[in-house]
């Protein structure tokens, strides 16, 4: 009786986190324009999501907003994080501490915060995307702070002196030897930074440009909105993400597990 | 000392960066706060948020939701964190993953799913905006809690529960004198994970049409008229709601491990 309950009880949460993904999945293969209603197979959905230009610049501008950000968060957290760890004491802590405050403090708060900065005290345009540029760096940098410090804590130091000592010059030694010892973890802040980003609303409502629109506020308004016709290619949407998010995941593991394989047959 | 110079001067950057969008943006908040549009000191908006029974309405009604869906998301998570960390799947990371995988997709086309889910349903989603709120905020922050208890469950001593019933404990005392003592830790960083996103993320309300407010919301409204001086008072009462939180439940550290385990 007890083996059972478990995996039952982890079904049912599967199901509960699945169901209205597979669901809407399902629906958006039919010209169903609500959920439960008994439609044929159509493509319509698909066809207007992928021909009407205003979903389309909406889609690839939040691409490109999470890319852009995410690098621009990448380099300066991953200097960040190398700058603060070589520091004294009291400095690393205070970066620390400062770094701390956006992953803790609400996204409404630090969207409302730059947007008195920056458009109201400093009179930076929207229509620049500086504030919502600044706003998902903001967001996400402290997240390559905080994947990239942990690797330069397991570094072993004396190969940067050994580099040093064989004339390699601190910018050589930084690139070839600390560099790609702490590269696993800026690739997991990048991808942490692009996640951060394309999930985000807050941020973006108070920062963006009138009219410009990131997926989330995309969505927000059209739910508003009585458009069945952008309602239901969003349906389409969700499930072009879902399928790209599966793919990613299947891949992850992929690699993860042919990682452990090559470890183990190295240590074998 | 050249090589100390190089290394330690990387981190300018971000430390001008921080001073910059961190510290400054808080500054201005403050400042806006205990100013009126002439720009002279006032404590009108302190005033106005305590003695305003909108504003206090509203805080309640953010406590008290993001009370019941932290409360909810417990009784969920739990059962689910405790059997994955107790099965023998060969897989644990992989169904692990499973719960996480969906916080990947933009919460707002979650949400709208979830909403032609609960309007199949209910009909007309009018009828419960609590219960609504409710449910789709738990929707999109149980991974949050999951995570962080079966991080602690996992890590649980087993032989501490035998030694418990090989002494004559039955099982309902041993889950509740070891077990759930010890997964303390977990679900005290699995609150922090939601309870504060509950109070705040009003895009979940305004999908599900409930016109209520909550604080996010408050901020939202201001911002809209262009009241930057009331709702920086909002934020600045909110921020202050979220440091007591965090050093209440004991720091950060546990915070974003979860949350950079999310990937």
């Amino acid at each position: 009786m007890k083996k059972i309950i478990g995996p039952v009880i982890i079904v049912l949460g599967l199901i509960f986190v699945y169901s209205p993904i597979v669901i809407l999945s399902l629906y958006s293969f039919t010209d169903a324009t609500t959920i439960g209603a008994v439609r044929g197979f159509s493509l319509k959905n698909y066809i207007t999501l992928f021909t009407t230009p205003e979903l389309g610049s909406m889609i690839w501008g939040t691409v490109a907003l999470a890319l852009v950000s995410s690098l621009i968060a990448t380099v300066l957290g991953t200097l960040g994080a190398i700058g603060s760890f070589y520091s004294k004491k009291r400095m690393n802590s205070a970066f620390g501490i400062v770094n701390q405050i956006p992953v803790v403090n609400a996204d409404v708060v630090t969207g409302f915060s730059l947007c008195i900065l920056l458009v109201v005290v400093f009179g930076v345009s929207k229509d620049t995307f500086i504030p919502l540029i600044v706003g998902h760096v903001t967001l996400s940098v402290p997240f390559v702070y905080l994947s990239v410090t942990p690797k330069l804590k397991q570094m072993d130091p004396s190969l940067y002196e050994a580099a040093l000592d064989l004339g390699a010059s601190p910018a050589v030694a930084l690139r070839k030897i600390i560099l790609p010892q702490i590269f696993s973890g800026v690739v997991s802040g990048f991808a942490m930074a692009v996640t951060l980003s394309l999930d985000d609303y807050f941020i973006a409502t108070y920062t963006k440009p009138a009219t410009f629109d990131t997926i989330s506020t995309y969505v927000v308004n059209a739910t508003r909105g009585s458009h069945t016709e952008i309602k239901t290619a969003l349906w389409a949407l969700s499930t072009v993400i879902f399928l790209i998010v599966v793919l990613a995941a299947v891949g992850m593991n992929i690699y993860r597990h042919k990682n452990e394989e090559d470890e183990r047959r190295e240590a074998a | 000392m050249k090589k100390a110079f190089a290394r330690k001067y990387l981190g300018i950057p971000y430390a001008i960066f921080l001073i910059l969008f961190v510290i400054a943006p808080l500054l201005v908040l403050i400042y806006y706060a205990f100013t009126n549009s002439t720009g002279q000191f006032t404590v009108k908006n302190l005033v106005g948020f305590f003695t305003d029974p909108n504003t206090i309405g509203t805080l309640l009604y953010s406590l008290g939701l993001a009370l019941a869906v932290t409360i909810v998301c417990l009784i969920i998570a739990y059962p689910i964190a405790y059997s994955l960390a107790m099965s023998n799947f060969n897989s644990k990371a992989i169904i692990v993953m499973l719960f996480v995988m969906p916080m990947w997709i933009n919460f707002t086309l979650r949400l709208t799913a979830l909403k032609e889910i609960l309007t199949a349903i209910e009909g007309n989603l009018a009828f419960h905006p609590f219960i609504n709120s409710v449910i789709g905020m738990t929707y999109d922050f149980l991974p949050f809690m999951i995570l962080p208890l079966y991080n602690t469950i996992s890590k649980l001593d087993l032989s501490l529960m035998e030694a418990a019933s090989d002494l004559g404990a039955d099982s309902k005392q041993v889950f509740l004198k070891i077990t759930l003592p010890l997964s303390m830790p977990g679900i005290v960083s699995g609150i922090a994970m939601v309870f504060l996103p509950a109070m705040t993320n009003y895009v979940v309300l305004d999908m599900l049409y409930n016109s209520t407010y909550i604080m996010g919301s408050l901020i939202g409204s201001y911002f809209s008229a262009y009241d930057w001086h009331s709702g920086s008072m909002i934020a600045l009462v909110l921020l202050l709601i979220i440091v007591a939180f965090t050093l209440l439940t004991g720091g950060t550290e546990e915070e974003d491990k979860n949350r950079g385990a999310l990937l």
